[in-house]
């Protein structure tokens, strides 16, 4: 038998990628879906000598075309008709899942139904009789746990049993009453004169999402020869229908799940919730607010604390391996290439490889456990009040760990002006890439304080990202007007399992170890060779003249225009090249120390050597944060805007407030006492 | 019977079945997607006016802003 192609889909939150990753043991290739910027997971799963190829659709509620994610999944069912089509349900929430199945259904797609989270279902007291539910849809369930890989290989034996009988389209039908029944086969029978629309689609669902007057579909059916009479028959319909087909139809479909389905299939009863009672505090209009900044702090305690002592590793390690380089090299520049600028830069930036995986460990746990979305509930208030969609705030805390995936998950927001508002002011959120500045630069001059200087800067990036927000939705007109409201699905609390965390904090964490081989090498490399050379100029005998490099004249070129931060042309240098990735700055400081020989460690090198003072060390701390986002950041800004001029301006907006904030730190330090 | 008032009104812990989704042809057509349409009980398990409120729809937990929950309309429950 040849390769079957088989499409994965559901709503949010039913474990889609845990089934994912049990039927490909893990390994997706991700790309993009043609033309769009949403990620596309595919993997190859071979079951009893069959090939099958697993494609992994955006987690969606409905089939609508409405998001650019919904728009996906269905043009992948319609146009490039998969084989076969596993629906994942989420047991413990039928009802509202059903209605997605429905919407395949009508598209004739070739189902399976994996009906997931058995064990949640039957923790919360009831059953879902799956035979029975077979039996109704026609279509085959399956049970499963996929957190417990229970499931797996009924599953895949099911694909295969499935396709073996494609050819076999099942005409499954639901009844939407008078008069939709009547009208809808009326439309359905003069588009059938078309073969060559009905040999595509399945002419009932084109006729029903006609009259829902569905954007996408209207213009597909716009160039058929029987458009005209098609026309006719639906104006004959509007006049005897109701105004919003769409909501009735909704209605009627919902109606048939909650009446005819799940009457049959469920068992057992809906007590109050351990997430109920979870909910009562956590949501609480008093202690909200105050959990979640406790949470956040003991999320960062928890990532620097836990990852100390390995950082303190990762740095022996380095510093022995360049210590043998160094010996071991005989030409000198080789060796110093070698040794300051391999791992003494990228060595310097490795050795946050702890602080960030911990990092997204704790961002993980917090999203598997259902929390980050009650995190959106509970700033809602706040966030609507100074112009941000409620929903804002996900991609915001996702931009804790990075910014590009959060830009990336702006996409859950459905109004435009909402959205690019989000990304505008996501750049503020502080990412991992960040933290090692923070890091270095706290540890160097705060002192005790240095724990609360790197939670501040969090805290700073948020209230910045909230007035930037509040200042565009009132001084630019396009984004006039009030943010559209929050609807939002709380997800039941889950006990994270400890496999699915790691992998998602793989999944994340590896992108840094990925981009330190690659553009924070590159960056690295650029950085030592500009600050190694001319050779003899910089290396007089046993000296290192740094002020003679070429990069000691790119900072002072630019250190004028920094003077009044009290930056001193190293770390200006440092921020120029942190706009390639922010962690060149961190790898900028080691190559500079390292290349002067010093044998210090780097927070005591930079101490001594006076470039920053507890204040200019704060200010530069806040520049990092807010100055232009690393290249990653603007690529994405610009695929999700398609505009430059959003690009620009977001630059831009960065570059001016990092300078006016560090400008008021400066300042406002030095007026109250501080150097 | 009680009155038809706003979903936005009704207290925590009360119930209500919708009767009308006032709103733009966006808005009706999502909230009806995920469960809102008419005839449908719902719960209020979580309010903390002037801020969003938790209802239960169709077995699932749906976090509304407030603006979103003063579209909805519902006749209150009694005896509850």
């Amino acid at each position: 038998m040849e390769k079957i192609r088989v499409a994965l889909i559901g709503n949010p939150n039913v474990g889609k990628s845990q089934v994912f990753n049990n039927l490909t043991g893990g390994r997706a290739h991700v790309g993009n879906w043609p033309g769009k910027t949403v990620e596309k997971k595919e993997g190859v799963c071979v079951h009893k000598g069959v090939e099958m190829q697993i494609i992994d659709l955006p987690g969606t509620y409905s089939l609508t075309a409405r998001s650019i994610d919904e728009l996906v999944a269905r043009d992948f069912i319609v146009e490039e008709k998969p084989d076969i089509v596993i629906d994942i349900v989420d047991t413990s929430n039928l009802e509202r899942n059903l209605y997605l199945t429905f919407q395949l259904l009508e598209l004739e797609a070739n189902i399976i139904i994996a009906l997931n989270k058995q064990d949640v279902a039957k923790s919360l007291g009831y059953e879902i009789d799956a035979k029975e539910l077979s039996k109704l849809l026609g279509v085959p369930v399956i049970s499963t746990i996929a957190t417990e890989k229970i499931g797996m290989e009924e599953l895949k034996d099911a694909v295969i049993e499935a396709a073996k009988v494609k050819e076999k389209r099942r005409e499954h039908t639901i009844s939407y009453g008078k008069p939709y029944d009547e009208i809808i086969l009326k439309i359905a029978s003069i588009l059938q004169k078309d073969k060559e629309l009905s040999n595509k689609y399945p002419v009932r669902w084109l006729a029903i999402k006609i009259l829902e007057s569905d954007e996408e579909v209207l213009k597909l059916v716009s160039k058929s020869p029987v458009y005209e009479e098609m026309k006719l028959q639906l104006s004959e319909a509007k006049k005897i229908l109701e105004e919003d087909v769409d909501t009735a139809l909704a209605e009627k479909r919902y109606s048939i799940i909650s009446e005819v389905i799940l009457p049959k299939v469920f068992k057992g009863t809906r007590p109050l919730t351990l997430t109920d009672l979870l909910d009562k505090a956590l949501l609480s209009k008093y202690l909200g607010i105050p959990i979640f900044l406790a949470l956040w702090w003991a999320l960062f305690r928890f990532t620097f604390d836990v990852s100390a002592p390995f950082q303190d590793l990762t740095h022996m390690l380095f510093s022995k391996l360049g210590e043998i380089a160094n010996s071991h090299i005989s030409d000198p520049q080789l060796a110093s290439f070698v040794a300051d600028g391999i791992f003494g830069g990228l060595g310097a930036v490795l050795t946050f490889l702890f602080p960030i995986f911990f990092l997204f460990l704790g961002l993980a746990l917090l999203e598997d456990s259902g929390y980050l979305a009650r995190a959106a509930f509970v700033m809602d208030r706040i966030m609507y009040k100074l112009g941000l969609h409620g929903r804002s705030f996900i991609p915001m805390l996702i931009g804790f760990g990075c910014n590009v995936p959060a830009i990336m998950a702006t996409r859950t927001i459905d109004r435009e002006e909402d959205r690019i508002l989000t990304i505008l002011v996501n750049p503020l959120m502080s990412c991992s890439a960040r933290l090692p500045i923070y890091l270095l630069i706290a540890s160097t001059v705060l002192g005790p304080y240095a724990a609360a200087g790197v939670y501040s800067m969090y805290i700073l990036g948020i209230v910045l990202a909230i007035l930037m927000a509040l200042l565009f939705r009132r001084t630019i007109p396009y984004f006039k007007g009030k943010p559209s409201p929050l609807i939002l699905e709380l997800p039941l609390y889950a006990v994270p399992t400890m496999k699915s965390t790691l992998v998602h904090m793989w999944e994340r964490g590896s992108l840094f170890l990925k981009k330190a081989g690659t553009i924070i090498f590159l960056g690295v490399i650029v950085v030592w060779l500009l600050s190694s050379y001319p050779w003899e100029a910089v290396h007089q005998g046993d000296t290192v003249v740094l002020e003679n490099s070429y990069i000691a004249t790119l900072g002072r070129f630019l250190e004028p225009i920094f003077r009044p931060l009290g930056f001193n042309w190293m770390a200006v240098v440092a921020l120029f090249f942190g706009f390639i990735a922010k962690e060149i700055v961190v790898g900028t400081f080691a190559t500079f120390f390292g290349l002067e020989e010093s044998s210090e460690d780097l927070p005591t090198a930079l101490r001594s050597s006076g470039t920053f003072t507890p204040l200019t060390g704060l200010a530069f701390m806040a520049f990092s944060l807010i100055y232009i986002p690393c290249i990653a950041t603007i690529g994405v800004i610009y695929r999700e805007t398609g505009s430059w001029k959003w690009t620009i301006f977001t630059v831009m907006y960065e570059l001016t407030l990092a300078y006016v904030v560090a400008f008021i730190i400066v300042t406002f330090g030095r007026l109250i006492g501080f150097t | 019977m009680m009155a038809t008032i706003p979903l936005a009104m009704l207290q925590e812990n009360c119930e209500a079945v919708i009767v009308e989704v006032r709103g733009g042809m966006g808005l009706t057509r999502r909230l009806a997607e995920i469960g809102f349409t008419n005839g449908t009980r719902v719960k209020v398990l979580h309010s903390a006016p002037p801020g969003p409120m938790l209802v239960m729809v169709r077995g699932s937990r749906i976090a509304l802003g407030k603006g979103v929950a003063m579209k909805i309309m519902v006749n209150p429950v009694e005896g509850i």
